[in-house]
């Protein structure tokens, strides 16, 4: 086997010097009845005929690289620059551990270091984490923090148009503790204007799961002011033009960090971002790498402030976290080196753009109409017929028109989330725009 | 293990001492070498109330964390600011510099259940 | 290795550059948001080639299995398969999207469904489910699903879990997590759950015991069969920590024993990267109690097509979406590759390596339990004055191997946890097992070897303490 090579000469030169006369005699530990049970498994496949089945099936999902796609809605298409995964691909990163023994993993370390700096400057935060598993995860972590921050304040307020699923990941995480979710309808400003002093504190989706980009100036000051903490989960892509979190007085910020040079992968695995404002960083669960030096003065980085953490505090630790994404934290730092300051504004300036040029487009179409809202790449827009039905028909012919509404509001069957990103082209833009009034005939 | 012979103690290696009206607390020798380099106090609040054996802050060093505990019940008059920046004063002087935190006991007869420097001797030797 | 110091991105850049060049709008433009916008962006701006090599040099700082061996126990650092990336970076995978709808993703619900099916036989259970993105992201799973099904059934006085204290740090700060109190059970004398004590501990406030078998100290927990009993018979469910399936894929099914529900590690089992700390993928797999309660959605086949569901009396989701799906991927390539009898030789090897690492330096370095072990085995690196593990550890790097787990588990003073895994050759295990014996000579004759090691790293031991007091987590220019 080309991956288990011991053969069963090296196995009885081994046994020799075990000092026991089989394999076998090695398990005798285990209940005898318990050994060996029959395992009903597909036969063993030779690489190159597992590759054909593999093969086979990926084909059968629809791709975006084939359609004209504008189905966001938590996972996004953006660009991916070549070198992103040629290079997080490498079997020195790839094949690494947790970087533990630090001389011998500074690649790692440092990159961990440089994606904190960078996700740093993005978010307008000093302190950023190695990760959590994907936004919404780091969103429920954030708002147990918040909880934890407050003893007392039971009640942590979330906008009601936050994605769905990540609400129903913050109902798992606080199920089990004495903590109360409330949801706001209206903007940030008016709920954080009207929070009452059971408020641990107050969630600002940026923009809301509709696309809704609100201005949340003020809106810490109120936060603070009723005794609260406030929890800013962005998209990183709209930072890129964008005020930041940070800058707008956010305590804590999270986000979903596949747009940055990560596949959507069918949803997995993506990036959890988590930071905080500096004084809050002993409060913040997960890894962190921190600059360090050595007897000689040179310069490394090391893994710090572990006394958070659960190998040393155990059932006292913030959160059981033992891991970070560390290869899509990877493609995420060397998309933010790679685009820099100056790509990521134009990606964000394209969007922005072939957004607005996309909902102008569809708000022309007959019984269609476009959100009034400010908006950056997703917006919302109202069809003449079911929303579900136009999206059956029109991805079968490899236009994916959005996210219908219904999917998770069954009651909302005439709404349709549109997501443009710098991946569209106005050919394609303005096949959606023809392939939506076909299909409301 | 060094001893301050003129400070009481509690099994979980917190010693206090009278100094006029109040109680001044910090870890003991023992514990100081047990953690190793301390890298961070975290404090309670000044003006809050605690009672006698509730948790009043934490302390870390890199490779372990560990509860503090009230010696006795009291309201925190002052915590020792001096180690925010660099605690190493626990390590190097734990019965003076390294000192925790000051507070006013609630109620003085406390005082007379904690352990003296030789029982507290005895008992972290034995660990 | 890269010995040369690197600069930090931010260092390298140069106003005006970027690394990614980007097409020019060809739709109208429309204006910005004036008052939203920010007005900097202090990212670093470098060049394609420079961003290259910043990272392909960061990359030759590491110590991986690509390069070296690396026998860090509890983790099985096995090597990976070069398919499974291979299979995982399909564009089929890479370009689909989570939310596209059954009709449109029935070849990743074919291959979760596939996966679920064939976990559930390894492990003898009887439902899975994927979403868990990580081990301690599984266990907070198993958890919760224990805690439900006690409350669905009335039964809200029971909050306390019970722990051996060899686990894993995640076992007690996954209780927290959900509440429960944590109740340690001490190891016997061989390095077992302790069967008096938890006798003792059992009452109808224990929701359960979660339990690593083989155990972090590389040993078969005999008794696992008693245990489940012990504490089925007292009300409560067993968690099975699946962290060390390595020693027994093909030769034992927690299931069988009675373990209600565990998780796998996919990413140390099943040989997908461990990626310098992740992502990995901590799915759950329930027996006929738990396998209603699994987290949702999973994978479900209805009439020829392939949907995803949620389990009825299921906790709720864990993540968004579907779980760490390129992970499954691999995972799922790995199992075929292998089939049933490679399952078996792969525990086999992995524990005939360690047992043979162990029968070759345990004269010098001393075991705490002795028995014959599972796929690791925990030495102690004590045996001269002086000279601690953490020495011997750094010492070993200047050999081109990197460090066993160190100072874990906790109940071993100076723990030196040895895992080689089943990948390894003869010669390596060889090899490596005669850099030990000679480092042990060092320590009595060079001591100054150990305290100084490693030689050969772009950086030696770092001040670990200063960078706690002082923490410096960005770039301050």
């Amino acid at each position: 086997m080309p991956f288990i090579p011991n053969t069963d000469s090296d196995r009885s030169r081994m046994l020799a010097v075990i000092g026991k006369p089989s394999v076998e005699s090695l398990f005798g530990d285990i209940p005898e009845k318990l050994r060996y049970p029959e395992l009903d498994l597909p036969p063993a496949l030779s690489e190159m005929e597992i590759l054909r089945e593999i093969e086979a099936l990926a084909a059968k999902n629809l791709s975006s690289s084939t359609c004209a796609w504008f189905l966001g809605a938590g996972a996004y298409n953006h660009f991916i620059p070549s070198l992103v995964p040629a290079i997080a691909s490498r079997g020195e990163f790839l094949s690494a551990y947790t970087p533990y023994q630090p001389e011998v993993s500074q690649g790692t370390l440092q990159a961990i270091f440089e994606y904190q700096s960078m996700a740093g400057s993005l978010f307008g935060v000093e302190a950023m984490n190695a990760s959590h598993y994907d936004g919404a995860t780091a969103l429920a972590e954030a708002v147990l923090m918040a909880a934890r921050n407050a003893p007392g304040r039971e009640t942590v307020v979330l906008p009601a148009a936050l994605h769905p699923e990540y609400k129903e990941v913050i109902r798992t995480y606080l199920e089990p503790l004495d903590v109360k979710i409330r949801e706001y309808a209206g903007t940030p400003a008016a709920a954080a204007a009207s929070l009452d002093p059971s408020a641990a504190c107050l969630v600002a989706a940026y923009p809301d799961f509709e696309g809704r980009v609100h201005d949340l100036s003020g809106v810490a000051d109120a936060v603070h002011a009723a005794g609260a903490l406030l929890v800013v989960h962005a998209d990183p892509i709209l930072l890129g033009l964008f005020k930041s979190p940070g800058e707008l007085g956010a305590d804590i910020v999270t986000a979903e960090g596949q747009a940055l040079g990560n596949a959507m992968n069918y949803g997995g695995p993506f990036l959890g971002m988590m930071g905080a404002a500096s004084k809050y960083v002993r409060k913040m669960p997960g890894r962190i790498a921190g600059q360090a030096s050595d007897a000689e003065g040179r310069r490394g980085f090391v893994l710090t402030l572990s006394a958070r953490e659960q190998h040393i505090r155990r059932e006292k630790a913030l959160s059981n976290i033992c891991s970070n994404q560390g290869l899509v934290m990877l493609q995420a730092c060397i998309y933010l080196a790679t685009l820099g300051k100056n790509g990521l504004r134009k990606v964000a300036e394209l969007c922005w753009h072939k957004a607005h040029y996309a909902a102008a487009e569809i708000a022309k179409l007959p019984g269609f109409s476009v959100t009034k809202d400010i908006f950056f790449k997703e917006f919302l827009v109202k069809t003449p017929v079911p929303a579900q039905s136009i999206y059956d028909k029109l991805s079968r012919r490899c236009v994916v028109p959005g996210l219908p509404l219904s999917r998770y509001w069954p009651d909302r069957t005439h709404e349709l989330l549109v997501c443009v990103t710098e991946m569209n082209t106005k050919e394609q833009i303005d096949l959606l725009a023809a392939s939506l009034k076909e299909a409301s005939k | 293990m060094k001893i301050d012979a003129a400070a009481r103690y509690r099994s979980s290696h917190e010693w206090a001492r009278k100094e006029g009206s109040l109680i001044v607390t910090g870890i003991s020798d023992h514990a100081q070498e047990s953690l190793g380099d301390i890298v961070f106090v975290e404090f309670p609040e000044v003006g809050k109330t605690l009672k006698q054996g509730e948790t009043f802050g934490v302390i870390e060093s890199v490779k372990a964390a560990s509860d503090l505990y009230m010696p006795m019940g009291g309201k925190i008059a002052a915590v020792n600011e001096a180690l925010g920046g660099d605690p190493s004063a626990v390590n190097k002087d734990c019965y003076g510099a390294g000192w925790l935190i000051k507070f006013e006991p609630t109620n003085p007869s406390e005082w007379d259940g904690l352990l003296s420097a030789g029982d507290y001797e005895k008992e972290a030797a034995a660990h | 290795m890269n010995l040369r110091p690197e600069p930090l991105a931010y260092e390298l850049s140069a106003p005006g550059r970027c690394g990614a060049a980007l097409p020019e709008p060809d739709v109208p433009e429309t204006a910005l948001p004036e008052g939203l916008l920010r007005d900097d962006l202090p990212l670093p701006e470098i060049d394609e080639l420079t961003a290259v090599r910043h990272f392909t040099r960061l990359s030759q700082k590491n110590y991986s299995i690509d390069t070296e061996f690396y026998p860090l126990g509890s983790c099985t650092m096995k090597y990976n398969p070069k398919a499974n990336e291979a299979a995982a970076s399909l564009p089929g995978w890479r370009t689909t999207h989570p939310l596209a709808g059954a009709e449109f993703s029935q070849g990743a619900l074919e291959l979760m469904y596939r996966l679920q099916a064939m976990l559930v036989e390894i492990g003898g259970f009887k439902a899975a489910s994927l979403q868990p993105a990580a081990g301690a992201h599984g266990e907070l799973a198993g958890v919760l699903m224990i805690r439900k099904w006690h409350r669905d059934r009335g039964d809200l006085k029971r909050v306390k879990m019970l722990i051996p204290d060899s686990a894993h740090g995640t076992n007690p700060a996954t209780c927290s997590m959900v509440g429960f109190e944590t109740v340690t059970i001490p190891s016997d004398a061989d390095g077992g759950v302790d069967l008096a004590a938890l006798a003792a501990a059992l009452d109808d406030t224990v929701a359960g015991i979660m339990i690593t078998n083989p155990s972090t100290l590389g040993l078969f927990e005999r008794n696992i069969e008693k245990i489940a009993k012990l504490v089925h018979d007292a009300g409560g469910l067993v968690y099975g920590d699946g962290a060390n399936l390595n020693a027994i894929t093909g030769i034992f099914r927690p299931g069988d024993a009675g373990i209600d529900v565990m998780h796998f590690n996919l990413h140390k089992t099943f040989s997908t990267p461990h990626g310098g700390g992740g992502p990995g993928s901590g799915m759950v797999a329930a027996g006929e109690r738990l396998a209603d309660y699994l987290p949702g959605p999973i994978a479900v086949k209805k009439d020829g097509r392939f949907d995803m569901a949620m389990p009825k009396a299921g906790i709720g989701r864990l993540k968004a979406f579907h779980g760490n799906f390129g992970v499954l991927v691999r995972a799922y390539t790995y199992i075929r590759m292998l089939g049933a009898p490679g399952l078996r030789r792969l525990a086999e090897t992995a524990v005939l390596n360690a047992n043979y690492l162990k029968a070759k330096v345990e004269k010098v370095y001393p075991l705490k339990y002795g028995r014959g072990c599972m796929h690791e085995f925990v030495a102690m690196g004590n045996f001269v004055e002086g000279v601690h593990t953490l020495d011997i550890a750094k010492r070993l790097i200047d050999y081109g191997f990197h460090p066993p787990t160190i100072y874990f588990p906790l109940i071993v003073p100076e723990a030196l946890m040895i895992e080689p895994t089943e990948t390894e050759t003869r010669e390596t295990l060889d090899a490596f097992a005669d850099a030990l014996l000679k480092i042990a000579e060092e320590a009595r004759t060079e001591p100054e070897l150990l305290h100084s090691a490693p030689h050969v790293t772009p950086v030696g031991r770092l001040d670990e303490v200063a960078a706690a007091r002082c923490p410096i987590l960005c770039y301050r220019g």
